[in-house]
């Protein structure tokens, strides 16, 4: 008796299984205008998720160009307000001061640098250019 | 002496050709095979996938002559009958992984993971680690560009149903026009798996033939002038940025279409893989290793479903078309709303940008690049196109997981 009602439980569930995966699997086929629905629609999803990740990613860049701006603000005010007498003057990691140029063109004075250094074979950092001058 | 000769012959694989009913169509198949080697090697179409397609459908092909009479295949590599099977609900091998690794060959144990969906997502972690985003951050506005280009998918759904096919075929052949490979395979694996030897070799082919497909409608949708309009340059994005972009993107997308989290999830993490910094090794291992495995796996797997007997039909006449006519209608989509963002901007941005829209990254970027310098030789479009390209990729991933939804049961 009890073998019997489990089969027909077996059997009842597996034509259920089997009416769900044909449910599935169904082909569906589209009248002109829900054919032009779908159509549209898919474009408009896609067009509205792309809006809405561009208002997101806009909103986001944002903030981080404000957090970028505030920091770099904030110093460069306080050394405004200490720089008044006499600002000393930074230098690049590595450099040897300034240059002195006379009628040189910096372009041409960064390409003569540069040109001395790998005839040399050594790093610009090491060298030391004390003046640059054009010779009439 | 004479009949071990004769015997020999007439279960050899050439006799096979005249004798088994389909064995015109694996000859035919076979020299489609040989061609698209020829694409791939000598013109190098796609060679990645396009060789891998090629020779899944010579194997698939040369081993499908041998049928015995009752039907089978005993030294296949690939048995179109398992694949049937497997999806015949009333079969008792419905939906049995179990049946195929017992009783499968090769290629039907390597196709499982087309099956089960796991090439394409492996396949876009690996494009994620190698996509720089950043383009796309620092002007947001190419997604516009990116969901215009998906025009062509839309357009191509709307032909292939008035053409006869049915929405899930339908919604299979328009993704073609998204350019992207791994989710046309995925879509169609999931809404009208019996058309995916077509579809990828259309999309495939497509892809490769982009720079001769979008440079004639680019200039017949833009005058001299809107293409030689010079791009000021892009903000710098800074690593946060880079690193918050695909968190939001995951977020913000899978819970606007869940359906999408398996191609935007993979994407996503590959990126975040490459931009967070700390995974070096992994990312690595996305953009390198397992990307060219899993390349090497689902292009022979892939070329295999081309057997003959499904291949050769009207329906893939249908198919090489249609492919074509979504691939140019997503160019013409993105063309038309670069058009309408250069007048809107008073001239700003280069309508030919929005080409690159479809997704195949880089080389749409790249015609647009090399379409804006001749028409203005110190004009240098690569990195502006490169935004709507990458936009494309996630807009196709959505026009994907919106056809999936709708019509994937």
């Amino acid at each position: 008796m009890s073998f019997a009602l489990a089969e027909e439980i077996v059997s009842e569930a597996t034509e259920q299984v089997a009416e769900a995966a044909e449910a599935a699997t169904k082909r569906m086929t589209l009248d002109m205008g829900n054919n032009l629905l779908y159509a549209v629609l898919g474009y408009l999803v896609v067009f509205v998720g792309l809006t809405l990740l561009m208002a997101v990613i806009i909103i986001v860049g944002k903030i981080m160009v404000a957090k970028a701006k505030k920091p770099a603000a904030a110093p460069a005010a306080e050394t405004a307000k200490a720089a008044v007498p006499e600002a000393p003057k930074q230098l690049a990691p590595g450099s040897a001061g300034d240059v002195k140029l006379y009628d040189t063109d910096p372009r041409d004075a960064a390409m003569i640098m540069a040109i001395v250094a790998d005839k040399l074979q050594k790093p610009l950092n090491e060298l030391r250019f004390v003046s640059i001058k054009e010779v009439k | 002496m004479f009949d071990s000769l004769l015997q020999l012959i007439s279960e050899s694989g050439f006799a096979g050709f005249f004798s088994n009913p389909d064995g015109w169509r694996n000859l035919v198949m076979i020299a489609l095979a040989c061609w698209l080697l020829y694409l791939g090697i000598k013109k190098q179409y796609e060679p990645l996938l396009m060789v891998g397609i090629a020779v899944g459908c010579l194997l698939a092909n040369v081993s499908s002559v041998f049928m015995t009479s009752d039907g089978s295949l005993p030294d296949a590599l690939y048995h179109q009958s398992l694949w049937d099977a497997f999806l015949d609900h009333s079969s008792p091998y419905y939906h049995d992984y179990g049946h195929i690794l017992a009783t499968g060959g090769l290629i039907d144990i390597l196709y499982i993971g087309v099956k089960a969906g796991i090439y394409p997502c492996l396949i876009f972690m690996g494009i994620g680690a190698m996509t720089d985003f950043g383009p796309l951050i620092s002007n947001p506005k190419s997604l516009l560009l990116g969901a215009a280009a998906q025009f062509g998918v839309f357009f191509a759904f709307f032909g292939a149903n008035l053409l006869g096919f049915d929405a899930q075929q339908s919604a299979s052949i328009g993704i073609i026009g998204g350019a992207d490979g791994p989710t046309a395979i995925l879509t169609t694996t999931k809404l009208a798996p019996e058309l995916l030897g077509p579809i990828a070799v259309a999309a495939y082919s497509y892809m490769a033939l982009i720079p001769m497909i979008q440079p004639p409608i680019m200039k017949a949708l833009t005058t001299e002038k809107e293409r030689s309009v010079k791009m000021t340059q892009l903000r710098e994005v800074n690593k946060t940025e880079k690193i918050l972009f695909p968190i939001i993107v995951t977020i913000f997308v899978v819970l606007l279409l869940p359906s999408t989290a398996p191609l935007i999830g993979c994407l996503m993490f590959g990126n975040l893989l490459k931009e967070s910094g700390v995974t070096e090794r992994l990312s690595d291992v996305a953009q390198n290793a397992l990307m060219n495995i899993v390349t090497l796996f689902l292009g022979i797997s892939v070329g295999a479903t081309m057997v003959g007997s499904r291949f050769l039909q009207l329906d893939t006449i249908k198919i090489v078309v249609l492919g074509l006519i979504a691939f140019a209608f997503s160019t013409i989509g993105g063309l038309l709303v670069g058009k309408l963002m250069y007048k809107l901007s008073g001239g700003k941005i280069n309508p030919l940008i929005g080409s690159a829209g479809v997704s195949a990254v880089p080389m749409a970027a790249r015609v647009s690049q090399r379409e804006g310098q001749k028409a203005n030789p110190s004009n240098f479009l690569l990195m502006h196109a490169m935004g709507p390209n990458v936009a494309g990729v996630i807009g196709s991933a959505i026009a994907a997981g919106f056809l999936i939804k709708m019509f994937g049961g």
